[in-house]
């Protein structure tokens, strides 16, 4: 007897997850091949919040890049700038004074806390624990706070400049953000308390997602990720910028085998971390300039602008050309709070880069999604993107 | 003088064209015949270890010749040190090996750059675009793609 459909459709099923879709972070679209509730093939499909940033960079000066990092990884989106400022500022062979090196290493660590906060709080929401996203948020806020003080903006502070920062810190934000850390390992508990020991939560991530050491190695897993699965490897440490020789704090590694709970109980451990060296930096704080002395890299202070044609002409010249590094090309990375976020450089000795390229974790991260999926269940899908703490601005560029 | 260069230059004397060291970092040019066999060679010898590609990055050197430039970007968790490759490649027709087989990794990062830059990469698995529509027509990040409409 002929079969009413082709022999392959009786097989599996086709299922379209995204791109709008309340678990994907944004807008990812997964082609997921069903076999019953069994997944046969996930095929992730990206691109719907490409907006051709490294293009965008080609035609602009080096400081006009700064807005557009921010909309890399907009949940942390100073620590974008970091990487991008750190590359340039190799291309030109400076280093920042060390009171910017300081503030730098505190606005990235807080960022890594709302990052984080953001990660866990909808991770769990998508498992289904409300409750974490509403306590976290009440965190977050404050941090948001904070980054409004220093520079007006909450989600995209544009506060790091090539050479330096945009301005000193403001009156007020030493004591704030010092209050904020001491008390942030109270209101850490309440998060832990809701998921680490929760049956639910256990059940919803242990064992799922399993990724080995030398696997991690292989598709690229940076950060948190791959810490999850006990790489020892942060790049605060082993290969230190912007002064993070000078703070002490752990690395936490996963201390089971690479599943998704061991990669939130890393995450978790780096909050804590990342108030620590908040604290030291803000305790530490040395005084002295916040950017480099240089009339070629750093704006003149306003009010010489206006009373000095010198620091006119140098305003002048600076906005209309940019920093102008010499021909040659860099990579710097650093530790994103999703893991190493690199920038390459080609410059052609003009204002404008020649190229940029922008190493995103999640962009990585996502490759490694139809290994994990296979086998699995479609419910732990969700779980499988969330553990990725992905941001589709971040993977589309 | 990097580690990795006289242990390239002895295994593949005729493979590395140049060094080039800025800022700190070191780029070998190489041969781009060679790239699977020295990303392999790069992984596997315990006196490197370089396990963990970070990224593969296409450049547009237009109007240089040959025009594109294919950066492999490597890193030793070992060691903790960095390791750049470049190879370089003709305007037309830009072939490369893929590296899939070396590096799981380079899956995505060798998609994105034929998507937007048009490198083909010779034996890979999946070779589509991958951020732009499949019926989208140019590589966005080749020098001649405008910026703005025409």
């Amino acid at each position: 007897m002929t079969p009413i459909l082709p022999e392959k459709q009786y097989d599996t099923m086709l299922l379209n997850v995204g791109p709008s879709h309340p678990s994907t972070h944004g807008v990812l679209r997964v082609l997921v091949e069903l076999d019953g509730e069994v997944i046969v093939k996930a095929e992730p499909d990206l691109g719907y919040l490409h907006r051709g940033i490294e293009k965008l960079c080609e035609n602009r000066t080096y400081h006009q890049c700064i807005p557009l990092m921010n909309r890399l990884d907009y949940l942390a989106g100073e620590v974008n700038n970091f990487g991008f400022c750190l590359a340039v500022e190799k291309l030109l062979g400076i280093e920042v004074p060390k009171r910017a090196q300081y503030i730098r290493v505190i606005i990235a660590e807080l960022t890594r806390i709302a990052s984080h906060i953001f990660w866990l709080g909808t991770h769990a929401h998508d498992l289904g624990a409300m409750t974490p996203l509403f306590y976290g948020f009440r965190e977050r806020e404050k941090i948001m706070d904070l980054c409004e003080m220093v520079s007006g903006g909450r989600m995209f502070p544009a506060y790091f400049r090539i050479g330096g920062l945009a301005a000193d810190l403001p009156e007020g934000f030493v004591e704030e953000a010092l209050a904020f850390v001491k008390d942030f390992p109270n209101k850490w508990k309440d998060y832990d308390t809701l998921l680490t020991e929760n049956p639910i939560w256990k059940k919803r991530t242990v064992g799922v997602g399993v990724m080995t050491k030398e696997e991690c190695l292989d598709y690229g897993w940076s950060g948190p990720m791959a810490r999850g699965s006990g790489v020892d490897w942060d790049l605060r440490r082993d290969n230190p910028y912007s002064s993070y020789e000078d703070f002490d704090f752990n690395i936490p590694l996963g201390t089971r085998e690479g599943d998704v709970y061991s990669r939130y109980l890393v995450r978790m451990q780096e909050m804590l971390e990342s108030a620590k060296i908040v604290r030291q930096a803000l305790e530490k704080l040395p005084k002295g300039d916040i950017k480099v002395d240089d009339p070629r890299i750093s704006l003149p202070p306003k009010e010489k602008v206006y009373t000095d044609i010198a620091a006119l002409i140098n305003h002048f010249k600076l906005i209309q050309e940019g920093v102008t590094p010499p021909a040659g090309e860099v990579y710097q990375a650093i530790e994103a709070p999703k893991g190493e976020m690199g920038f390459y450089i080609v410059s052609d000795g003009t204002g404008r880069p020649f190229r940029v390229k922008i190493r995103r974790p999640s962009f990585v991260v996502l490759n490694a999604l139809d290994k994990l999926a296979r086998g699995r269940l479609l419910a732990d899908l969700i779980a499988l993107i969330g553990t990725m703490d992905i941001v589709l601005a971040d993977v589309d560029c | 003088m990097h580690r990795a260069v006289d242990f390239l230059k002895e295994r593949f004397p005729e493979d590395v064209l140049e060094v080039v060291e800025f800022r700190g970092e070191t780029t070998l040019v190489v041969h781009p015949r060679a790239i699977r066999a020295l990303l392999t060679a790069l992984r596997d010898a315990p006196e490197m270890s370089y396990k963990y590609l970070s990224m593969i990055a296409a450049v547009d050197y237009y109007p240089a010749e040959p025009r594109f430039g294919v950066v492999y970007n490597l890193y030793s968790h070992r060691y903790r040190d960095r390791l750049t490759l470049k190879c370089l490649l003709p305007g037309e027709a830009p072939v490369i090996d893929s590296v899939v087989s070396v590096h799981a990794t380079a899956d995505f990062h060798e998609r994105e750059a034929y998507d937007l830059m048009g490198i083909v990469f010779r034996g890979h698995p999946n070779l589509k675009r991958i951020l732009l529509p499949p019926d989208f027509v140019g590589f966005p990040l080749r020098k001649e793609f405008p910026q703005r409409g025409q």
